[in-house]
């Protein structure tokens, strides 16, 4: 069971850092907001595996008889989350599409170029 | 045996991330950005977490991968350039990932039912929640009455990306778009999509309303329902063409979706005050303060459900006829 | 009567899996497109009628089910179609099949 709790928690780090360096060292703007959602799903197993309680069920009340439950709170905040986290990709895939109108190119360093001149 | 399935689902979820990040065709990435989503959400179930797998399967698998491909339609499909800085920044994601391991032997033991997080206030949620609301799912006991209040705060802030999106995308086709018949032509000579999309379309709508309003007696909600509707008029809009699935559903009707839903959930918390009870306080809608709180919780997660499918279907049509 | 049930279970989940496997391998290792979404299908129709009526005889005569009943359905109406979409459109995109007979070589046959 140690070993599976730990294993939860360093593949969480792992997919964090792995979403981080997308968006830091890749220069396509739609492979950064790719990344983006990659630490964001991290930061969500992150918050549902401190909420597990062992032999836990969902957070269901059945029709008869007291079981144990998993903790209900970081379910509830995690759902938010996930629906506000793609509320702020959409609203940057629209903002990538205009810059695309604009720049004619969305690499990030052709785009600081084009500022240039 | 949930061990191996857990460390199994894990290790296939960090595997399809590192292809993500090192492909350089952007449709491969988002492709495999669905496979990653679907893993989560096989994760979340076996950590119990019921509604967070069903709104991430529906949101994270489905319609994010639909946006994310309407706007690479708009943009480019291949990543042209090398990365940049490389070297420095695999080492600092490398040191910042040992650290957090560093720190992760520090953690309560997982599924210790002692630990802070389980001890502090949730004990108090699970008691109150039949004695208050009485209603099985104390997800959706907590989400919409409990803790209400952030709930509207997200409405406004999926409302806020809808009219976001309209500002910057809304204004139809762009200079040098292609001819109007090609886009609206969606599969239309393609019969085989057709008639089984004509087959499973009412079905589609009808588990979205079934997950709507049973969000109170299993896992299900306003958000998940949302986006299984907005998917079910998407799956239309593709098989169709645009133009047939705007003049089932117009612009004008999407506007007044994306307002009402904000204004049903404000409308019942007003409703409150005028009744005498605070903002939000749904025990003064009816003579039985229980009976007033799943009534309170039926109408606002209504209104969620309405505000997502007018937001997500207002976001596809803004980026389907953008043209090319 | 219970073990038979059981075992009857755990033959269906196994064939299953090895359909699954099956149908993994030959998408790995088929030549060509279509003959890898070829391969492909049998996870999606044997795969899945194989572990569906496994999880069924062990959920027995209740709701579970039927909403199992419905999954199945719902799988074997849209993985065909899926298929049928993915076909035509590698077909509108250009790459033809690797066993397609060139028309010359038709003609000096």
């Amino acid at each position: 069971m140690e070993l599976l709790g730990l294993y939860h928690y360093w593949v969480f780090a792992i997919l964090l850092m792995i979403g981080f360096y997308a968006v830091i060292a890749k220069r396509n703007l739609v492979k950064k907001l790719i990344g983006l959602s990659l630490f964001q799903a991290a930061v969500f197993l992150l918050y549902i595996t401190m909420g597990k309680v062992d032999d836990g069920t969902a957070p269901i009340f059945p029709e008869a008889g007291a079981v144990i439950f998993s903790n209900p709170l970081p379910q509830v905040l995690i759902l938010t989350a996930i629906v506000v986290g793609i509320s702020t990709t959409a609203l940057g895939l629209g903002i990538v599409v205009r810059i695309k109108e604009e720049y004619g190119s969305i690499e990030e360093h052709e785009i600081q170029e084009i500022d240039k001149r | 045996m949930i061990v191996i399935f857990g460390i199994f689902l894990l290790t296939l979820l960090v595997i399809t991330a590192i292809a993500i990040v090192r492909t350089d065709n952007l449709f491969v990435a988002v492709m495999l950005m669905g496979i990653a989503s679907l893993l989560i959400a096989a994760n979340f179930f076996l950590l119990d977490a019921a509604d967070v797998a069903l709104t991430e399967a529906a949101v994270g698998a489905g319609i994010s991968t639909v946006l994310f491909l309407g706007a690479l339609a708009l943009t480019s499909e291949r990543e042209r350039a090398k990365s940049s800085n490389r070297l420095l920044s695999f080492a600092v994601v490398a040191a910042a990932a040992l650290i957090i391991i560093y720190a992760t032997f520090d953690k309560p033991r997982f599924g210790d039912p002692e630990a802070p997080v389980q001890t502090h206030v949730a004990p108090w949620y699970l008691e109150k929640t039949p004695e208050y609301i009485d209603i099985p799912n104390v997800v959706t006991a907590v989400l919409g009455s409990f803790r209400g209040y952030d709930t509207l705060g997200e409405v406004f802030v999926v409302f806020t990306a809808g009219i976001g999106v309209l500002f910057l995308l809304g204004g139809g086709a762009a200079a040098g778009s292609l001819p109007q018949e090609k886009i609206n032509e969606g599969l239309r000579h393609h019969l085989i999509p057709r008639v089984v999309g004509r087959v499973l379309i009412p079905f589609i709508l009808l588990f979205g309303l079934y997950v709507q309003f049973h969000g109170e007696y299993g896992p299900g909600g306003g958000f998940q329902a949302g986006a299984i509707i907005a998917a079910s008029v998407i799956l239309f809009a593709l098989l169709e063409g645009e133009q047939r699935a705007l003049s089932v559903l117009p612009e004008r009707a999407l506007l007044g979706l994306i307002a009402f839903g904000p204004l049903l959930y404000g409308g019942v918390g007003i409703a409150g005050i005028v009744l005498g009870g605070n903002f939000l306080d749904y025990s003064v809608l009816s003579s039985d303060p229980v009976k007033g709180q799943q009534l309170g919780i039926l109408l606002i997660e209504a209104g969620v459900g309405i505000s997502v499918t007018g937001v997500l279907l207002a976001i596809f049509h803004a980026f389907a006829a953008r043209g090319r | 009567m219970e073990a038979l049930i059981d075992t009857l279970s755990w033959v269906l989940l196994t064939l299953g899996g090895l359909s699954v496997l099956i149908g993994g391998i030959g998408a790995l290792r088929m030549p060509d497109l279509y003959t890898r979404m070829h391969a492909a299908s049998v996870t999606d129709s044997m795969g899945a009628i194989l572990v569906l009526a496994g999880i069924m005889l062990q959920a027995g005569w209740s709701l579970a089910t039927i909403k199992l009943i419905a999954i199945l359905l719902f799988l074997l109406l849209t993985s065909p179609t899926s298929s049928y979409a993915l076909a035509s459109a590698a077909l509108l995109a250009g790459k033809r099949p690797l066993a397609e007979i060139p028309q010359d070589q038709e003609e000096s046959k």
